[in-house]
């Protein structure tokens, strides 16, 4: 039992609440200050060092930085040096073939989904497609390497054929496998987005004497494709930032093994400098992706 | 619309052959967790449970285990804290640069998790922070923060206001209110918000490997670590399984919270 506080004597708590109360300010500095220190100073602090860490010099014999000597080296190079223009003209293709994939996979399973399947099996469908989303990454990655490797489950199936599978040296393998790891996230997104078109417009069209293919192309095209960009936000992001399926997979080097790479053994500005890369594209991507109404969808 | 029956026959089909193409690498490694044999090649050389007594006695596999519960905790309990702070401050509060928290929060996952790796790792290195489980908590938890403040933003935006007015009006001071009326409005937000936040991080492993440094171990990591060492892939096929099953159970609680979640707000 607790005994009932006397209106008197009010307790810490009360005439904290009420000192509180007049001064909206100090409530809003308490609630602001955590997520300010932890997003503003930590996290875009952290942003902030890296690009300044482009910007820096390095110690001729250890290639240590050292702060606040300016250069522009790091970005000379990853301009001037071919290798890594290739690499990201291989990472961007990789990253626009995947999403261009998940499209051509995922729409028809999403549409099946929306507009098809019974509510009884559309229920057990959205199931099925977010089990594997929250299987483990890595064990995803790993498990294709298990498929492709020599002696493997795809070479015991092509070698009566005749045939070699593309093994763990391929970019294909990385295209194959940034496809499988990204599709659910693009099959959901349309799947919401085409189950949010209502009846009445495809009724309307069908009346009004379009054909089903036409419908389909005048009518749940223009309004599914917010949809299919906002999960090409995804699917494209996640492929433009990914090192570890380039190097378990396919033994290419992506934008993010650069990065990986020269920010753990090699130059840490030309780390920093290249991670204005995926900066930028993302930047310029999800300009692109708002213009087609693509953050309603997410 | 009505789509022809050819259609409907071709849509289901292909809807299959997705769902195998999905599921497929998942049972392939099932069936390895059993095979006696040392090496992955197909078909499997018969039936074991020697990998599963290997795997529940290698002390490090334990050891990362416990590190990933503990990171996904600390990361969990640190976004569910933020989070909340900022959606309370954004949905209740008009203020300047009220519009761009959101943008903030977001911006983590929003951009390629190699940029917040590299960035939290060079400012480790610059300013000059040990690596280890703290470094890994404080990755986590920057790309966590966005799910708990979406979620607790879009719950309190449902929430009616009548009821802490009526607290407020029956003297229950700011505190007592937001203990016995927000929080319990919240209540199925934080959980699902937790929930995803843990799984999140409990998987990570982009950022996770910057973050870390040498010394510390969770189970991504490990497994990152053994499948390039070949004599260790039969006892990470059975961790691989043991995760791909325990991705059932937030599932089905993501599906359990939803459900009580619509008892409350319909």
């Amino acid at each position: 039992m607790t005994s009932p506080a006397t209106p008197t004597q009010p307790t810490a708590g009360r005439r904290l609440s009420v000192w509180l109360h007049a001064r909206p300010r100090v409530q809003l500095g308490v609630l602001l200050a955590g997520p300010w220190i932890w997003m503003v100073v930590v996290y875009l602090g952290s942003l902030a060092i890296l690009l300044l860490n482009a910007f820096w010099d390095q110690d001729a014999f250890s290639g240590q930085v050292i702060p606040f000597t300016w250069t522009l080296d790091a970005f000379k190079t990853i301009f001037t040096v071919d290798v890594y223009r290739t690499i990201a003209f291989r990472t961007i293709s990789v990253a626009v073939l995947v999403t261009l994939t998940d499209i051509a996979l995922g729409f028809p399973i999403a549409y099946y989904m929306a507009r098809v399947a019974s509510p009884r099996r559309r229920r057990l469908l959205v199931v099925a497609v977010l089990m594997p989303l929250w299987a483990s990454y890595l064990v995803k990655i790993y498990a294709w390497r298990a498929i492709l490797q020599g002696n493997g489950l795809v070479d015991s199936i092509l070698a009566p054929l005749g045939v070699e599978g593309p093994g763990l040296t391929e970019v294909a393998g990385s295209w194959l496998v940034l496809s499988y790891l990204w599709l659910p996230y693009m099959i959901l997104p349309i799947y919401a987005g085409l189950e949010r078109i209502p009846n009445s417009l495809l009724e309307a069209s069908s009346d009004l004497g379009a054909r089903s293919w036409r419908t389909f192309r005048r009518v749940v095209l223009p309004l599914a494709l917010p949809a299919v960009v906002a999960g090409s936000i995804f699917t494209f992001s996640l492929s433009l930032g990914d090192y570890i399926t380039p190097a378990l997979v396919s033994n290419t080097k992506f934008i993010g093994n650069v990065i990986y790479d020269n920010s753990t053994l090699g130059s840490l500005p030309i780390a920093a400098a290249y991670s204005l890369l995926p900066i930028v594209i993302m930047v310029v991507y999800l300009l692109i992706a708002r213009r087609f109404g693509a953050f309603a969808s997410l | 619309m009505t789509e022809s029956p050819l259609v409907r026959v071709a849509l289901r089909v292909f809807s299959g052959g997705v769902l195998v193409f999905l599921y497929l690498p998942l049972v392939v490694l099932a069936v390895y967790a059993f095979n006696p044999s040392r090496t992955l090649a197909w078909p499997p050389t018969g039936f074991t449970l020697n990998w599963f007594t290997q795997a529940a006695a290698n002390p490090r596999i334990i050891e990362a285990f416990w590190n990933s519960i503990l990171a996904g905790v600390g990361a969990t309990a640190v976004a569910l804290i933020l989070g909340t702070l900022a959606a309370l401050a954004v949905q209740r509060f008009e203020f300047f640069g009220r519009e761009t928290i959101s943008f903030i929060v977001i911006l983590p996952i929003a951009l390629p998790g190699v940029v917040t790796g590299v960035a939290l790792s060079t400012t480790f290195q610059t300013v000059g922070i040990d690596f280890g489980l703290a470094t890994i908590i404080i990755g986590h938890a920057t790309f966590c923060v966005v799910i708990a403040y979406n979620n607790v933003i879009a719950r309190l935006r449902r929430l009616p206001r009548s009821p802490e007015e009526a607290s407020a009006d029956l003297g229950a001071d700011s505190f007592t209110t937001f203990r016995r009326i927000t929080l319990p409005g919240m209540r199925t937000a934080l959980l699902s918000g937790a929930l995803l936040a843990f799984a999140l991080s409990f998987d990570e492993v982009i950022v996770t490997n910057f973050t870390a440094g040498p010394g510390t171990e969770t189970i991504p990591l490990w497994i990152l670590g053994a499948i390039q060492r070949p004599n260790e892939l039969p006892v990470v096929n059975v961790v691989a399984l043991v995760l791909i099953l325990l991705s059932v159970l937030p599932v089905y609680l993501a599906q359990r919270i939803s459900e009580e979640a619509g008892a409350v707000t319909r």
